[in-house]
């Protein structure tokens, strides 16, 4: 379970985020959504822990994943290395088991820069699912896939959280997105930005 | 002239056929032999051991100055990259040691510890980290700040983020410190040696200028080209090949 109580986050004398709290249970995805700028990455780096620097209180799980709007790969190990090395205590035998859910095992060998844009964001999931994180962040990881495309992801995705059902935070300004995979959907809005219950309009 | 690889041979030939037509203008083999003037002193310092003796030297004295130097350099141009408010401290320091002379770095060495061999290690040393930490730093600032927070929420260790995500992304700037370090090096190697050792090039060069041996100087100087650049062939460039591997794939 994530437990988000922020108070405030300042960058200099603007204050972003105004007082933001929700938790997300195990098995539970939370979609966060709000237009571009209005503070949605400096919530998700706060929630992943990248930002330590604000006011309030985060309570997260110890085993934590993220998959970010770049496939954020390292582009000098090779695609069985990438799992390999951001979790090297799960050994071989899972990671070319994970490579195999997203439909990458025959890609082991190459370099990330050798799949398709597609395939480096299957691998960034391969990367996310194989720990059986608790917590999952999700940051605008469909966007700029072409409808069929992000169907596949969507659908993959949604599988991949009922197998390992952690809890999810996704964060997005794409309403289909948040739709297909969402069980609770918030709005960031406003300035300092505050969280309220979605209501489609 | 259609095969590239034959452009740096033809280089070098000329360089020796500009050689050969200057000894023949020059006429006087005390100024300067023809390049088959130095068959006979090469072979009589190898006969005697002197030259690998002296090679080995100063060969170890590089591979010591260069390690120091790109160890140091490169933890505190990591450093100074990734922490502003030490960079803003320290930038001062690196301009100021940028641009002070290695001959009075060599000199003050000499002075302050005395003529020995930790002297001369450590002026050479001293003469060439500001050089690897000013490259190494433009690599530390352009270093991905994404993959640093991915590698934070994936709890990957110390250890792991500086193989697998710090040093593969500043490997072309290590390479280039690198690669201006053991030319600039083995260059303030000899000076050192010139000034307060007794052994190694640079101290068979000192000792061949003051018998206006032209000829061993020559010999000396060519010799460890020739070490320079199997260094280059044999270490650098393969190693550089290797860690460019992905980029081609």
């Amino acid at each position: 379970m994530i437990t988000v109580g922020i108070r405030s986050k300042f960058f200099g004398a603007t204050q972003v985020l105004g007082d933001i709290s929700f938790t997300v249970a195990g098995g539970e995805t939370v979609a966060v959504l709000g237009p571009s700028g209005v503070g949605k990455s400096t919530l998700l780096r706060i929630v992943a822990g990248i930002d330590t620097d604000f006011d309030g209180r985060v309570d997260r799980p110890e085993n934590m994943a993220i998959v970010f709007q770049e496939p954020t790969l390292l582009r000098w190990r090779s695609v069985l290395d990438n799992l390999m090395v951001v979790h090297p205590d799960l050994g071989r035998d899972r990671a070319m088991a994970a490579l195999e859910r997203v439909g990458l095992a025959s890609k082991g060998a190459d370099y990330p820069g050798q799949l398709s844009l597609g395939q480096q964001r299957r691998l960034a999931l391969a990367r996310a699912f194989m720990g059986r994180p608790e917590g999952l962040i999700m940051d605008e990881a469909f966007v700029s896939l072409d409808p069929a495309l992000a169907k596949t992801m969507f659908d993959l995705t949604r599988s991949l959280i009922a197998e390992t059902q952690p809890a999810t935070l996704l964060v997005t300004h794409d309403i289909a997105e948040a739709e297909a995979l969402a069980t609770r959907i918030l709005s960031l809005s406003g300035s300092p930005a505050t969280l309220s219950e979605h209501t489609s309009a | 002239m259609t095969d590239p690889r034959l452009t740096p041979i033809l280089s070098i030939a000329g360089l020796f056929g500009l050689w050969i037509v200057a000894a023949a203008l020059t006429g006087d083999p005390q100024v300067l032999p023809q390049p088959w003037g130095l068959a006979a002193p090469l072979v009589q310092e190898l006969r005697s051991g002197e030259l690998i003796r002296h090679l080995g030297a100063t060969l170890l004295r590089v591979v010591w100055a260069f390690g120091l130097a790109m160890g140091l350099g490169l933890a505190l141009g990591l450093a100074m990259g990734r922490l502003p408010r030490l960079n803003a401290w320290l930038d001062p320091w690196l301009v100021i040691f940028l641009n002070l002379p290695a001959l009075v770095l060599i000199v003050l060495c000499y002075l302050w510890i005395g003529l020995t061999e930790t002297a001369a290690i450590l002026a050479v040393t001293l003469n060439k980290i500001p050089n690897v930490t000013t490259v190494i730093r433009e690599g530390a600032r352009a270093l991905d700040p994404q993959l640093d927070a991915m590698a934070h929420v994936y709890r990957m260790g110390r250890l792991a983020r500086l193989r697998h995500i710090v040093l593969p992304q500043m490997a072309p700037f290590i390479t280039a410190a690198a690669r201006s370090g053991v030319a600039v090096i083995w260059k303030i190697v000899l000076v050192v040696e010139f000034l307060g050792r007794s052994s190694g090039v640079g101290f068979q060069i000192h000792l061949y200028f003051q018998l206006f041996d032209v000829a061993m100087v020559l010999v000396y100087a060519l010799s460890f080209i020739c070490v320079m650049l199997a260094v280059e062939w044999l270490l650098l460039q393969p190693w550089e090949r290797r860690v460019r591997r992905w980029r081609s794939a």
